[in-house]
């Protein structure tokens, strides 16, 4: 830019800014009045928002605005409302006997929705999402149950829990007889043989089948029952299906058996609203291995 | 328009001019011709098609929207005649807007503006409000003084305000049709009249009524200079075949009177046709001269042939003086050579491809649009599941679209692993092996559905399993394919 001198362009006459860069000048094209009228109104009316809407930051807050608005109370409202819509479908789903939800495609759908997300929030941490299950913590998938698998089972289970302290809790644990001496460390070797048996595992040279039936009958059968078949009441479960909570290698089993095992489900009741435990129940039912 | 400043008016080196132009009232006079009839043809016909097309009724049977076209958003529905669109099959808006992009660019390289001269909206409205003022104020002359005199009398005092209220129940009606392609529109007439109607549809149709009103009855020419991006782009696109209303000045100039024309081809000097009545100017809707060549402003409406064509009919001259020709036939004739025309040409055929060939797919899938579809999506957690007795489960959700006017009643089978069963959680079907589900018309349905095989029958960590969905009553089918995974 060398100068400021403002002169007529020759070949499309209009008069130039003055600019000039490399002899390469700049047309003076000036923009209609509306258009600057509407861009100067335009800047009057963002002022507008600052008075009615929350805009200055303060030391400790910020300015609220005539209107009171606020993003989280909009939120709130929405909410609100959205509980309001949901009030009644799931009033119905309260109402609803247990059994008859599944039968209804609308209270169905409803039931796993809300029950996937309130399993999400509170079951997904032990049982993995989608119920998947991990070491210690059963999958809730299959078709096998320490508790019982059917709708009223389940809702049970979730309602009070295991071990969990509740006055209703399922009770009931499997015993450390090696660290309580009842058995020593070669019948528990043989026993955990006879174990395996059970489900058609294979077993180590030289074990005696005898002995770790005799071993059996005389420990276990109280609770797994006879065959090993197990025990919904107690929550023993059945040691003849292909199903392992904490696994099913010779190691596992001796440290079960030396140790036992007493895993904890807490009780939902009074976390979780009654429609709420109706819902998960319903939910975990319908992943496939209710009975 | 953008007035050349007087170098007079400078008066210091810091005066660069001034900052914004004043905006120059254009008043077009009325004319007639070809092109004039042409437009109110077409105006006519997209004005027509815009305020009736709610009315037209379609059947679809009972339960179903009885409007041709209809935009149903709560229901995420788009219904044009014999057509129903989901929001999933919104591509065929894709292929519209390519369509209609690719026939502006044909328009543009065959005729030049057509869309901007003769059918596009604020062209039609504005045609529209300038009849409407020509009918309440006159013509350009009286209109001209009739602004200039600033006396109001009673009588200017009822044109304003018929001119107005005319302008205003136009754009309200312009805004009132909008909605009702929303809604049905013989309901939602009776709601509006009664005050029945949604707030939501009185907010629109004022919204629609206040641009109506300030585009076509003040921004008007202002739009396609100043707000309207095509002409930026339609310069970038022609070529220089593309036919342009255009001034021949090879025949126009030098302008001379008709007296003056007489005397000096009397002595043999040459003369141009042009007389310099301004013709062309008086009845341009956007104040532009077009003698002055192509120019960002003109809308190429052709108004100013017919206003030549009068003239020269009248002084008994030939006719089109300004046409549709390009400045390659100006040279031609110039140079004593014939004019060429090319509307045939590489571009104007790579365009009709185009449109033939994405129109032509449409046209197919639609067609060929299936009523039954399936998705399926695989449990992601777990992907597998073991039995008691050993054998594996795997379980999907299953979506069933039913996107016809009926119910259906559905079969499911399940084509994958050898002696696999198959079960929907919440159906007891009287064929277990096969579960048959109802879908209400118009609906979609989501399902969990378990596939279980026996654990010796799938030896692979992977197979595919292909869901077969069969409508029982009517045969329709549909199939997908997912995979069957053992843990």
């Amino acid at each position: 830019m060398t100068d400021h001198h403002s002169d007529i362009d020759s070949v499309s006459g209009k008069s130039t800014t003055g600019h000039q860069w490399d002899g390469i000048k700049e047309l003076n094209t000036p923009l209609p009045r509306w258009w600057v009228i509407s861009f100067y109104l335009t800047i009057i009316w963002s002022i507008g928002y600052w008075i009615v809407y929350p805009a200055w930051p303060l030391i400790s807050s910020h300015t609220t605005g005539l209107l009171g608005y606020s993003t989280r109370a909009s939120l709130a409202v929405e909410l609100a409302n959205l509980e309001t819509l949901r009030g009644e479908k799931m009033a119905a789903l309260a109402a609803a006997p247990l059994a008859d939800i599944e039968k209804d495609p609308a209270l169905l759908a409803l039931a796993r929705a809300k029950g996937r997300t309130v399993f999400g929030d509170n079951c997904a941490p032990c049982h993995g999402s989608g119920g998947a299950g991990a070491k210690g913590f059963p999958n809730l998938n299959d078709d096998d149950w320490l508790w019982g698998g059917t709708l009223e089972q389940i809702m049970q289970t979730i309602q009070f829990g295991a071990r969990s302290g509740h006055a209703k809790t399922h009770e009931g644990q499997m015993l450390a007889f090696g660290k309580d001496g009842v058995l020593k460390p070669d019948e528990i070797v043989t026993v955990a043989n006879y174990v395996r048996s059970l489900s058609g595992l294979p077993t180590r040279n030289g074990y005696d089948a005898a002995k770790g039936e005799k071993i059996f009958t005389e420990n276990c059968v109280a609770c797994h029952g006879d065959g090993g078949k197990g025990n919904q009441e107690m929550g023993a479960p059945n040691l003849t299906d292909k199903i392992w909570l904490y696994g099913s290698d010779e190691a596992t089993l001796i440290e079960t058996i030396s140790q036992g095992r007493a895993g904890v489900m807490p009780a939902w009741e009074g976390r979780l609203d009654p429609a709420t435990i109706k819902a998960m129940a319903v939910y975990v039912h319908s992943l496939g291995g209710g009975k | 328009m953008n007035k050349t400043v007087n170098p007079n008016e400078l008066t210091s080196d810091d005066d660069y001019g001034p900052l914004y132009a004043a905006h120059k009232k254009v008043y077009p006079q009325s004319t007639s011709g070809t092109f004039r009839r042409i437009k109110w043809g077409l105006m006519a016909f997209c004005l027509g098609v815009y305020y009736f097309l709610p009315f037209v009724r379609w059947n679809r049977g009972l339960g179903a929207p009885s409007q041709a076209v209809l935009i149903d958003l709560p229901n995420s529905r788009f219904y044009f005649f014999f057509i129903e669109l989901w929001p999933q099959e919104v591509y065929y808006f894709t292929g519209l807007l390519i369509v209609a992009a690719v026939a502006l660019f044909l328009m543009n390289s065959v005729g030049g503006r057509i869309w901007c001269g003769y059918l596009c909206p604020q062209t039609v409205w504005t045609d529209l409000f300038y009849a409407v003022e020509r009918f309440v104020e006159g013509d350009r002359r009286e209109r001209m003084k009739k602004d200039k005199s600033s006396g109001l009398t009673p009588r200017r005092v009822f044109e304003i305000a018929l001119k107005h209220s005319i302008w205003l129940m136009i754009a309200w009606w312009t805004g009132g049709a909008w909605v009702l392609y929303f809604s049905d529109a013989p309901t939602l007439v009776k709601e509006l009249l009664t005050f029945q109607a949604p707030m939501v549809a009185y907010i629109w149709i004022g919204i629609l009524t206040a641009t109506t009103y300030v585009l076509a009855g003040y921004m008007r020419e202002q739009v396609c200079t100043y707000m309207c991006p095509w002409p930026r782009i339609q310069a970038a696109l022609t070529d220089e075949w593309a036919l342009n209303v255009t001034y021949r000045y090879d025949r126009g100039e030098k302008r001379t009177s008709v007296k003056k024309a007489a005397e000096l081809r009397a002595l043999g000097e040459h003369v141009g046709d042009c007389v310099d009545c301004y013709q062309c100017v008086a009845v341009c809707p956007t104040g532009i001269d077009i003698r002055n060549g192509p120019q960002l402003e003109c809308i190429q409406c052709g108004l100013c042939i017919d206003a030549c064509d009068n003239v020269m009919t009248k002084i008994g001259r030939p006719t089109r003086l300004i046409g549709y020709d390009n400045d390659i036939n100006i040279q031609r004739r110039q140079e004593g050579k014939a004019p060429i025309y090319r509307i045939v040409r590489p571009r104007t055929i790579v365009y009709s491809a185009i449109i033939a060939a994405v129109g032509g797919i449409m046209l197919y899938t639609l067609a060929m649009r299936s009523l039954l579809d399936v998705n399926v999506l695989h449990d992601r957690n777990p992907v597998a599941v073991k039995l008691s007795d050993g054998s594996i489960r795997n379980a999907y959700t299953v979506r069933l679209l039913n996107k016809s006017g009926y119910d259906r009643v559905i079969a499911i089978d399940a084509d994958g692993p050898v002696n696999a069963t198959i079960h929907v959680v919440g159906v007891d079907s009287v064929t277990p092996d096969r579960p048959m589900i109802v879908i209400p018309r118009d609906a979609t349905s989501e399902l969990r559905l378990l596939v279980t095989a026996p654990a010796e029958s799938n030896p692979e960590k992977s197979i595919p399993v292909r869901f077969h969905v069969t409508d029982i009553g009517l045969g329709e089918a549909a199939s997908t394919t997912d995979n069957f995974v053992s843990p």
